[in-house]
């Protein structure tokens, strides 16, 4: 039924890595001097278009802009703050050792290389690792208040994965505040007129000449006008691919969209199937949901996660006839301390995640539906109260002293975190524990880049969450602002130069050529043809179909019948899309229901490949979970003998028939172990 | 839960706007505001109808992209949430809920429930930033120690989201607020203090060029602001622009 992998017979020469020579330490210094340059004077004859105002595109757009290009952003929010980034919690991770408790950008590296279950490319992580800590000196220059300590300087806390504090962070809001702070910077630059802001405008199409990279085509929401921008480099930073479930905890207009289309003009897309399910967010409710809710991962570090030890008290607890302060503590069952010792309940996000669902499935979950563990602050609350009242010589032996004084610690630290569930859910989680169940949260995989971070395309380059190259398998806590920052200033601007220096006699890119003029063409078909079906189902409806199909075979854990069914479901809600969707209104208005209906046209596509993807790597590692591929006790069996490979997808015309090349993943500096957490 | 609505609705920017009454039957106390008004616009679509364009995007409080004046309050009748953090809950079986668009000259209607926020984005560009380069070759970051009250005083400030809450509550239109919020983030930093006198006179010119209102202390935008930003910005700036 058209399901046989259809692998490249040799290894794609388009498929080189460009990892430079030599010593692991020394490959980026040596490669940043040794690539060419664009001097000041020809570097305002060129033109970048920088798609996505994230950490990664809004960096990368005002750290060009400052080297002197000229520079186009796009982004489809109604301003360039507005990009998800802005919903991160926890923190940024960065190896300063301000604790003194033994980090090294060794350490960084070699706990995110792990994290991500040797899935991920060496020389890349490495880097990431070595410029972490420049992220958080250029941050505070630009205003960003992170959290201090009495002293006055930066404060740090932990997250899952790993045994030192190296996370900065800005209360439960750090996203905000590193997107506010490259934002300014952004907005430097538009002030000085070296960049141009397209807001409220997606881009629609790649366009191609010559085999290069020379524009887009955009759509301006507001009027529905299309247009063309030319350019000498385009660069992707249009994040990740979480939306494809439906319900996620991306923001509603997060899409595939730009990765998409550059997919489908030649860009190798990248082990689709490497999504990550947070652990820690707020269950579904019903089914007219539209959004789940993180609760950061920060939580973990004072929160334990625990299930009733009775299958009966479980019950009770779900019909409300036992209140969760009641289970005695000898009557918990908190599974991470139990399976994972040394890291409790700070392990990796993955391994968190199957663990609850492991319980919930078991028939122990806590919530109506059944999807749901406890996360509970009793006992922080408690500690921090006592050595409160210590402190204060207050009576420790009174638990309404301390526990108040406890409350307010817990306060301190995750105020708006609380306030954010007690709003949703209408419950104290200072006063009864959070119920938590794991939601779509991240995507590791992504368009493929090379060291550079070019794509298979020549002059389109990818950054940030859209792209593959540093989470492997499963990210880390704290490392997505890591990379985002990472790429956008201090990698793309000096790769993207070597590529540049060959433009400096280009001159302007005419946007009145045929090329445009195709792209543009096929776009209006596309619209005209959603305009003029009057269907009877609505976006939604399709939308959240594909969401529930990948949620189910290939959400948590995936096995071969499941992913098979999974495929041939969605080629068939791909076909009653193209026949029934409905959207209403014209193309030349604002129309947010024809914007939903392009974006989930390449959902539909993507969750194929997804699935195609799922159903190749027979192996669990990671976010990626084989039921046939286990230990015995359930944790996630690996195969680096037949795996050990970045699977990019080339797309051959036919959606159907992906043609699939690897990138053998060799690790010079690193031994290659199974990952435990016991 | 029954809901009876009274939504303002304009087809574009230049057209004249009008109320129209809906009425919803199937509504749950969990569902959010916004899910309330996505089960509105799945009934509109399916009756061949145009369906209610309201901005969102987080969904979660943080993005700031969602607005609406609920019953005559911006981001409705709870303290310290924006829109997407209301829930129907709220508010009782047979209850009748006015919504319009934040309004004031400074944030033109695009469609229904959006506006254009633009004005924002112009006055941060008029001097919202800290120039330095993004060069990675500053100082270390602990280079310089900053008072834990300064650097939180300063996060207070900064954790305004740009929806315009502020300017939709006030009887003047003024975004005071909002400008004074970015004013004192980096005016209470060391980094910041560097071009305070400029960026808070240039900050002002932008917003008075815009036609944002002036302040009249009657304190309804920190009452409404859901990230809760003090009125003490606005005396912050106030005194950082005389003394400029």
């Amino acid at each position: 039924m058209g399901l046989e992998i259809n692998t490249a017979k040799k290894t794609s020469i388009k498929l080189s890595s460009k990892v430079p020579q030599g010593k692991l330490s020394d490959k980026w210094t040596t490669h940043k001097s040794r690539i060419r340059l664009v001097s000041p004077a020809n570097k305002r004859n060129i033109d970048i278009i920088v798609v996505g105002t994230g950490l990664a595109g809004g960096s990368a757009a005002a750290t060009l802009a400052e080297l002197g290009y000229n520079v186009k952003a796009f982004c489809f929010q109604d301003s360039a703050r507005r990009a998800h980034s802005i919903a991160a919690q926890g923190g940024i991770n960065a190896a300063k050792n301000y604790v003194g408790d033994g980090d090294s950008v060794y350490r960084l590296f070699y706990d995110t290389i792990k994290g991500g279950d040797y899935r991920s490319r060496e020389a890349n992580v490495y880097r990431l690792a070595e410029v972490s800590s420049n992220i958080i000196d250029q941050c505070v220059a630009q205003g960003v208040p992170f959290a201090r300590d009495y002293g006055g300087l930066l404060d740090n806390r932990s997250f899952g994965g790993v045994q030192v504090s190296r996370t900065f962070y800005a209360k439960g809001q750090t996203g905000q505040q590193l997107q506010l702070g490259c934002y300014s910077a952004l907005n430097r630059q538009i002030a000085r007129g070296k960049v141009k802001m397209y807001s409220r405008h997606e881009m629609m199409d790649l366009v191609l000449i010559n085999g290069k990279a020379r524009g887009i085509i955009a759509r301006d929401l507001v009027t529905g006008q299309l247009q063309r921008h030319g350019a000498h480099a385009v660069v992707i930073a249009s994040g990740g691919y979480g939306n494809v479930f439906y319900l996620s905890t991306n923001a509603m207009g997060s899409n595939v969209s730009a990765g998409w289309k550059i997919y489908k003009k030649g860009a190798f897309f990248a082990n689709p199937c490497f999504t990550q399910i947070h652990p820690t967010c707020i269950p579904v409710s019903g089914t007219y949901q539209s959004k789940l809710t993180l609760m950061s991962e920060s939580l973990r570090n004072d929160g334990r996660i625990w299930v009733p030890k009775s299958i009966q008290d479980a019950k009770m607890i779900r019909e409300n006839q036992l209140a969760p302060t009641d289970v005695p503590e000898e009557q918990r069952d908190y599974f991470l301390e139990r399976r994972y010792p040394a890291f409790g309940n700070l392990v990796p996000r993955d391994v968190a995640s199957r663990a609850a669902k492991e319980r919930c499935d078991a028939g122990y979950g806590v919530n109506i539906t059944g999807d749901a563990v406890f996360l509970d602050f009793h006992s922080a609350i408690k500690r921090y109260g006592k050595e409160q009242a210590h402190l204060t010589g207050l009576d420790e032996t009174n638990p309404e002293i301390y526990m108040d004084l406890g409350r307010k610690v817990i306060k301190s630290k995750y105020g708006n975190l609380f306030q954010m569930y007690e709003k949703i859910v209408d419950q104290n989680p200072y006063y009864t524990p959070m119920k938590i169940y794991p939601a779509v949260h991240y995507t590791m995989g992504g368009v493929w880049v090379d060291y550079n971070l070019m794509t298979t395309i020549d002059g389109c380059f990818c950054i940030g969450e859209a792209n593959f190259s540093d989470h492997g398998a499963n990210r880390l806590g704290a490392s997505a602002l890591m990379q985002g920052l990472a790429d956008g200033y201090f990698v793309l601007p000096y790769t993207i130069g070597d590529y540049l220096a060959d433009d400096i006699r280009t001159g302007p890119i005419s946007t009145d050529t045929k090329e445009f003029e195709e792209a543009e063409d096929q776009i209006k078909t596309q619209i005209d043809r959603f305009i003029k079906q009057k269907g009877s189902k609505s976006v939604d409806y399709f939308h959240k179909t594909l969401g529930r199909i990948i949620w189910d075979f290939c959400g948590m854990s995936r096995n071969e019948k499941g992913l098979k069914g999974a495929v041939q479901k969605i080629r068939n809600l791909r076909e009653d899309f193209y026949k029934n969707v409905s959207v209403p209104g014209t193309s030349e208005q604002y129309n947010e229901e024809l914007a939903k209906a392009c974006r989930v046209a390449d959902f539909l596509e993507l969750g194929e490949l997804m699935a195609i993807d799922a159903l190749n790597r027979t192996e669990s590692c990671g976010g990626h979970f084989r039921e046939e591929s286990q230990t015995k006790q359930g944790e996630a069996l690996r195969d680096d003998e037949n795996f050990m490979y970045v699977a990019a997808w080339e797309h051959t015309g036919d959606l159907q028939n992906p043609l699939l090349h690897k990138e053998e993943l060799k690790f010079q500096e690193i031994e290659v172990k199974s990952r435990s957490y016991k | 839960m029954k809901i009876k609505l009274k939504i303002w609705r304009q087809e574009d920017s230049k057209s004249k706007g009008r109320f129209v009454r809906y009425a919803l039957d199937s509504i749950t106390p969990e569902m959010s505001f916004l899910e309330m008004l996505d089960v509105l616009n799945e009934q509109l679509i399916s009756s061949g109808d145009i369906p209610v364009a309201f901005d969102h995007d987080c969904r979660e409080g943080i993005c700031g992209t969602c607005s609406l004046f609920i019953n005559g309050r911006a981001h409705g009748p709870d303290r310290l949430v924006t829109t997407c953090q209301l829930h129907m809950r709220r508010f009782n079986d047979g209850d009748t809920i006015v919504i319009e668009p934040f309004r004031s000259k400074a944030f033109p209607v695009i469609k229904d429930l959006v506006v254009d926020r633009s004005s924002f984005d112009r006055i941060q560009q008029s001097g919202g930033y800290i120039s330095i380069n993004t060069s990675g070759n500053t100082q270390d970051a602990n280079a310089i120690a900053i008072p834990k009250a300064d650097a939180d005083r300063s996060f207070e400030a900064a954790t305004c989201i740009g929806c315009g809450a502020c300017v939709a509550a006030c009887k003047n239109a003024s975004a005071m607020l909002f400008v004074s919020a970015k004013v004192s983030q980096y005016a209470l930093l060391p980094q910041g203090k560097v071009e305070a006198k400029n960026r808070v006179k240039n900050m002002v010119a932008q917003m008075d060029l815009e036609g944002f209102g002036n302040c009249s202390n009657t304190g309804a935008c920190e009452i409404e602001c859901p990230k809760g930003i003090s009125l003490e910005n606005i005396a912050r700036m106030n005194r950082e622009y005389l003394f400029g």
